[in-house]
C-alpha cells in the first residue's frame, strides 16, 4: 500500500462521496457550494494520473469559470428566483425517485461489467506503450511537451475550438440580453 | 501505481451518479450540473489513458479541449435557463411545453 495508493483512495472518496451530496441534498446553493470540492478532488485525481497541466487547468476554468458563471447566473436573477428553486422535496429515496435511481444503478452495473471484461491494464497499445518506454514518468516535463504538442500536431483543432468559443460567448451575450420593448 | 481499471471504476461511478441527476431532478440548473459532473467522468477517462502516450499526449489534449468545451456549454446553456426563467417563470423542464405563437 504505497502513499499514492493511499491518496488514490482518499481522493477518490471525496469525489464520490461529494458528488452524491450534490445529488441528494435539497439546497440548491449547498449543493454548487459542495460540487466545488467535487471539482477540486477531481484535480486531485489528474495529478495522481500525472496530468498536472490538465489538473491546473480543471482549476482555473471550471472552479473558477464556470462555478461563478452558475452562482452568478441565481445571485444576479433576483430573490424569487432562488425561492423558487428552492421549492421542491427531492430526498433521494422517495418514490419518484425510484426510476432513475433503477436506471442509474443498472448503468453502473452494465458499466462496471464492460471494464472488468475489457481488461484495461492488459490492452495491446498499453503493452506497447509500456514495452517501449513511452509512459509518462513522475519526474517527466509534460507540459512543455503539451505546449509543442499543442501549437504543432493539434493547430487544427485548436483553431476550430477557439472559433467555436468565440461563437458560443457571442451567442450566450446575446441569448441573455434584455428584450426591448416592441 | 494506481491501474487504469480503478480510474475506470471511480469514473464509471461518477458518470451514473451524474446520470442520477440529469434524469431525477426538476431544475434545469441541477440538470446542468449533472452534466457537468458526466463531462468530468469523460475527462477523468481520457487523463487516465493519456498517461500511457508521452509522444503526442493526445488524452491531455483532448481533455483541455473537453474542459474548454464544457465552458462553452455552460455559458450558452445559462443564458437560455435565463431566457426560459424570464418567459415562464420557472426552470422545471417539465412546465416548460408551449413554443413561440
Amino acid at each position: 500500500m504505497t502513499l499514492v495508493r493511499v491518496l488514490f483512495y482518499v481522493m477518490s472518496f471525496i469525489v464520490l462521496a461529494s458528488a452524491v451530496f450534490v445529488a441528494s441534498t435539497k439546497n440548491l446553493v449547498r449543493s454548487v457550494f459542495i460540487f466545488f470540492i467535487t471539482l477540486f478532488a477531481l484535480a486531485g485525481l489528474y495529478v495522481l494520473a500525472l496530468a498536472d497541466f490538465v489538473a491546473i487547468t480543471q482549476i482555473v476554468i471550471y472552479v473558477g469559470g464556470i462555478l461563478v458563471l452558475i452562482l452568478f447566473a441565481f445571485m444576479l436573477s433576483g430573490k424569487e428566483t432562488l425561492n423558487t428553486l428552492q421549492q421542491q422535496n427531492n430526498r433521494l429515496l422517495s418514490i419518484g425517485r425510484l426510476p432513475a435511481l433503477i436506471l442509474a444503478g443498472l448503468f453502473f452495473i452494465v458499466m462496471l461489467n464492460v471494464v472488468f471484461k475489457i481488461n484495461a491494464d492488459n490492452l495491446n497499445w498499453i503493452k506497447d506503450a509500456v514495452r517501449t518506454n513511452i509512459v509518462i514518468t513522475p519526474n517527466a516535463l509534460v507540459t512543455d511537451n503539451i505546449g509543442i504538442n499543442l501549437m504543432t500536431r493539434y493547430l487544427l483543432p485548436f483553431e476550430a475550438i477557439s472559433i467555436l468559443l468565440m461563437i458560443a460567448l457571442v451567442g450566450a451575450a446575446h441569448l441573455s440580453r434584455r428584450e426591448e420593448t416592441e | 501505481m494506481i491501474s487504469l481499471t480503478d480510474f475506470l471504476i471511480v469514473s464509471a461511478a461518477l458518470f451514473c451518479i451524474g446520470l442520477y441527476m440529469i434524469v431525477s431532478k426538476r431544475n434545469a440548473i441541477q440538470i446542468l450540473i449533472g452534466i457537468e459532473l458526466m463531462l468530468n467522468a469523460a475527462i477523468l477517462n481520457l487523463v487516465a489513458f493519456g498517461k500511457y502516450d508521452s509522444l503526442n499526449n493526445s488524452g491531455q489534449v483532448f481533455a483541455l479541449f473537453a474542459i474548454v468545451l464544457a465552458a462553452a456549454t455552460t455559458a450558452v446553456a445559462l443564458a437560455i435557463i435565463l431566457n426560459v426563467y424570464r418567459r415562464y417563470k420557472t426552470i422545471d423542464p417539465e412546465e416548460v411545453n408551449k413554443l413561440r405563437d
